[in-house]
């Protein structure tokens, strides 16, 4: 049976009548009608539906609509825009990283959430932190450079 | 005019001609009247027909002077469209910004081929130079007409053409109507259209703006969440599908229970014969629907074989086509007095597109008119497809190329428009296929699985004297590598259409001079004539890395054999110029040390080695050194680095091309050492990023050093697929350098080189 959702999503305050265990990306993309939260898999594979829920990195393929809560959902859209852009998308942008793109999510929003908690982090954290985020068309080199000329925008 | 009009009813020049029309000779004494008529000749009002000989179809110069160039081919991420408009910025003498690009919508271009064989820039630049170089030409005579000047003494500056005394911008020329230009066309369609004009284009030396690193518009709007892929279309009264796919490749539904998704709000289903889907209004009540719904299939005999049989499989199975490469010398003798004989096998598995998201299409019908959201590399013949599927006239189909979750060939991106368009007349409503994850690797056409067998004799002074090399295995193209056909569709063939496979594999692309050569190759059945899991299509350089992979690894054997350095055994054979430079480029800039491989034996767990390997496509050459760590205890390799050089003649944008070629280099490390498309005799089982892995961020190369070598005399060529070529071979030469071991199948698992090293 559907019940009523409240959903907080890049500062504003969304209600939505779902199926409880409606992932979360459905709602984003169907009922609110955002586009960047991407299905990609719908398994937690793959990163291109990942969200922040209170500046966490979550996969909203796999997570319940019921689950959010009250917890502030950001998603790209809501992490920047060009005129204040996040470094991380400064530098995507600068670094030209994408050739399809449909990733991004997962990369620039998993991204966020390490930077968000680590201030220059090492070659090796940044591997760590992006582990299993997914893209096809072979960009991971120009990830890298990136999130490290993020990093060092942040300071 | 909204759609594309068949060249076949045009009858355009016919009207010209009966009423008169102009013919200038330019540089003949002229008249007001004349003037008059020549300008209302070249420009006018409404629209000429969308065919391939109008320059309008190419070219217009808006009301404000910017110019919309209108291509028939689309970029898949490569970054061909901020390409294709410095090419006509800097024919029409405009700036760059002043060029807005209008790709792969098939009421506004014509059919260019779409993404196909890295044909962009070579083929699909070269027609957008020639048109944009003859609006110029049209636009300065035109105003020569006006300033009463010759032609020959105007120039123009952004836009503006002037004869020293007169000005006259493009928008006052001609800007908000339309070119009234025949060109030249050779009457073809797809990537070999050509129709130049009159004008000669510029001579390289002059160019401004072809050559800069522009960056691509499209990064800011996806990086900022802007960016529209046909993921995000949605239309009124839209219905949400989802397929459903038998658990035993073809088995046809026999009964379906509507009864187990009775609970789902608005669900409704829709079968033809094995065509079979689930539709809501809400996208998640089609996915709930997908998953409970009870089939019953009907009792299909495995079709597939075991995978562990798949080589074996290939070498025996009947020959279906045998094609031979016109023959060098002759190899037979040239064998019988070989000082010594070298032979070797190598094998491909099949290997999946595995989209970054699975294939998504909106169909629409209003009024007989379709309209097809797709993100196929080919919206022309989709166009096609997409009639022929709904029995419908061309003309009544309107395709849009609207971005896809990535792509590299023929993918499932048009089998998703079929499939899209079946359900969208079957239901009413516009309907929204999404494939599942599950059917993203486990039903799209796959890179055919291969065997090549390689022979070389070698005369006493270690010199290749004789060469043959020999392909065997499944067709590149079981289905057509566009969909224009319901033929070569999942929709056609559980439509009830029969599969008409293509017969075609490949050869090695390479310079080395050898004086007996003989290449062959050999194509087998598919294991399954109908809607196939594994049915085969083109995937990035279709048959190029299985293919250099075998030739380039046993170059490598080859130079072992004679502990000769591989960088210097490749140079003893080789002629040509280009060739010889991308291979002495990639070595200088890696810092490559002659020495045979292997290196003497390392000690520790991790062995480092290096390889190179080389190759051409087309008129493209590249090589390509691996510097790898094998793991020994893991059997786990990383590529650390690669050094690229890479020449496609004249550059275009140096920022694109090397974007590209990162690219090509990761998915192709990525193929070569991880992908492998699982079956067992009832299905693919390659259903997820778990059970079909791709690279991840710790396993890609640390570094891409890239030497791009820019030719300007020589016309633009391929640079879409030609560095996916030899990246196998390298890893593999790398390999083997490390340990000693050299491993002929790929790809290069854990598991695989583990079990080698022990």
């Amino acid at each position: 049976m559907s019940q009523k959702f409240s959903l907080n999503v890049n500062g504003n305050v969304h209600t939505v009548d779902a199926d409880p265990n409606m992932p979360l990306l459905y709602a984003l993309r169907d009922d609110l009608g955002l586009n960047n939260p991407r299905f990609g898999c719908g398994l937690a594979q793959c990163g291109a539906c990942t969200v922040h829920i209170n500046g966490v990195a979550t996969r909203s393929c796999v997570t319940p609509i019921s689950a959010v809560g009250n917890g502030k959902v950001v998603t790209l859209a809501g992490l920047g825009t060009p005129e204040k852009p996040h470094p991380l998308q400064a530098a995507f942008v600068e670094e030209q990283v994408p050739q399809c793109g449909y990733c991004l999510n997962g990369w620039v929003m998993t991204a966020a959430a390490l930077l968000d908690k680590k201030k220059k982090p090492s070659d090796a954290e940044i591997k760590d932190a992006l582990a299993g985020v997914k893209c096809r068309c072979g960009t991971h080199v120009a990830i890298m450079r990136a999130v490290k000329r993020a990093a060092a925008m942040m300071g | 005019m909204t759609k594309t009009e068949k060249a076949s009813n045009f009858s355009r020049r016919a009207v010209l001609k009966a009423g008169g029309a102009l013919v200038v000779s330019i540089g003949m004494p002229i008249g007001l009247d004349a003037v008059l008529a020549i300008n209302a000749a070249y420009a006018q009002n409404s629209k000429p027909p969308l065919t391939p000989d109008q320059l309008s179809s190419f070219i217009a110069v808006n009301a404000d002077g910017s110019v919309t160039a209108y291509f028939g081919k689309v970029d898949m991420g490569q970054g061909l469209a901020v390409g294709i408009r410095q090419i006509v910025a800097e024919e029409l003498d405009v700036p760059f910004e002043r060029v807005m690009l209008v790709a792969g919508d098939t009421a506004s271009t014509v059919n260019q081929g779409g993404a196909s064989g890295s044909t962009g820039v070579q083929d699909g630049g070269k027609q957008m130079r020639m048109a944009a170089a003859e609006a110029r030409r049209v636009l300065v005579e035109m105003a020569a007409q006006k300033f009463n000047a010759p032609a020959e003494k105007c120039t123009v500056t952004d836009g503006v053409v002037g004869d020293g005394s007169n000005k006259a911008s493009y928008a006052e020329l001609i800007g908000g109507r339309y070119f009234n230009v025949q060109l030249a066309w050779n009457k073809e369609q797809g990537n070999r259209l050509y129709a130049p004009g009159q004008a000669k284009p510029k001579n390289p030396k002059e160019y401004k703006i072809v050559g800069q690193p522009i960056p691509r518009e499209d990064i800011a709007l996806k990086v900022y969440a802007k960016h529209e892929y046909v993921t995000d279309i949605r239309r009124p009264g839209m219905l949400h599908a989802r397929m459903i796919r038998p658990p035993v490749a073809g088995a046809m539904p026999a009964s379906i229970d509507k009864n187990s998704i009775k609970d789902i709000p608005g669900v409704q289903v829709y079968q033809d014969q094995g065509f079979l889907a689930v539709l809501a209004d809400k996208e998640w009540n089609a996915v709930q629907a997908a998953e409970k719904l009870k089939v019953t299939w009907s009792d299909a005999q495995p079709p597939f074989i075991d995978q562990k049989a798949l080589y074996d499989h290939i070498r025996k199975a009947p020959v279906r086509k045998h094609e031979e490469k016109k023959p060098v010398g002759n190899t037979d003798e040239a064998f019988k007095s070989a000082a010594q004989v070298l032979e070797a096998e190598y094998e491909w598995p099949f290997q999946s597109h595995a989209c970054m998201g699975p294939a998504c299409s909106v169909v629409e019908i209003k009024n007989d008119e379709v309209t097809c959201w797709s993100g196929t590399q080919k919206p022309h013949y989709v166009q096609e497809g997409v009639a022929a599927t709904l029995g419908v006239p061309v003309e009544k189909v309107h395709a849009i190329w609207t971005e896809g979750p990535g792509s590299y060939g023929r993918s499932d991106a048009d089998d998703a428009a079929m499939d899209a368009a079946v359900l969208a007349k079957a239901t009413g409503r516009p309907v929204r296929v999404q494939y599942t994850r599950a059917q993203a690797t486990g039903w799209d056409p796959k890179g055919p699985a291969s065997v090549h067998r390689v022979r070389a004799a070698l005369d006493s002074e270690g010199k290749v004297v004789a060469y043959e090399f020999s392909s065997k295995g499944f067709s590149r193209n079981d289905v057509d590598t566009n969909g224009s056909k319901p033929r070569a569709t999942l929709a056609g063939h559980l439509r009830g259409v029969a599969l008409h496979s293509g017969d075609n594999f490949g050869f090695p692309d390479e310079g080395y001079e050898f004086p007996n050569r003989k290449m062959t190759w050999e194509t087998i059945a598919p294991l399954l004539d109908r809607a196939s899991p594994l049915r085969t299509s083109h995937l990035r350089d279709p048959v190029g890395p299985q293919i250099q992979f075998a030739s380039e690894s046993f170059m490598d054997e080859l130079a072992a054999k004679l502990k000769v350095d591989p960088v210097e055994f490749r140079l003893r054979h080789l002629k040509a110029p280009r060739d010889i430079a991308v291979i002495k480029a990639a070595a200088e800039k890696a810092g490559w040390q002659p020495r045979p491989s292997p290196q003497s034996k390392q000690t520790g767990n991790i062995a480092n080695g290096r390889g190179i390997a080389y190759a051409r496509r087309g008129q493209t050459v590249v090589a390509v050194v691996a510097d790898v760590e094998v793991d020994r205890s893991s059997g786990k390799i990383w590529a650390r680095k690669f050094t690229v050089a890479h020449d496609c003649g004249l550059i275009i944008n140096p920022k694109a091309l090397q974007h590209t070629i990162e690219g090509n280099i990761v998915q192709s490390l990525s193929r070569s050492v991880l992908e492998d498309v699982k079956f067992d005799n009832k299905n693919v089982t390659s259903v997820d990023w778990v059970s079909y892995p791709i690279i991840d961020i710790a396993e890609a190369p640390e570094t891409i050093d890239i030497v791009l070598i820019n030719r300007p005399d020589r016309a633009p060529s391929g640079a879409g697929e030609p560095s996916s070529r030899p990246v196998a071979a390298a890893i593999a030469n790398a390999v083997f350098d490390a340990t000693g071991v050299r491993i002929r199948r790929a790809p290069l698992t854990p598991d695989r080189v583990k079990a080698a090293l022990s």
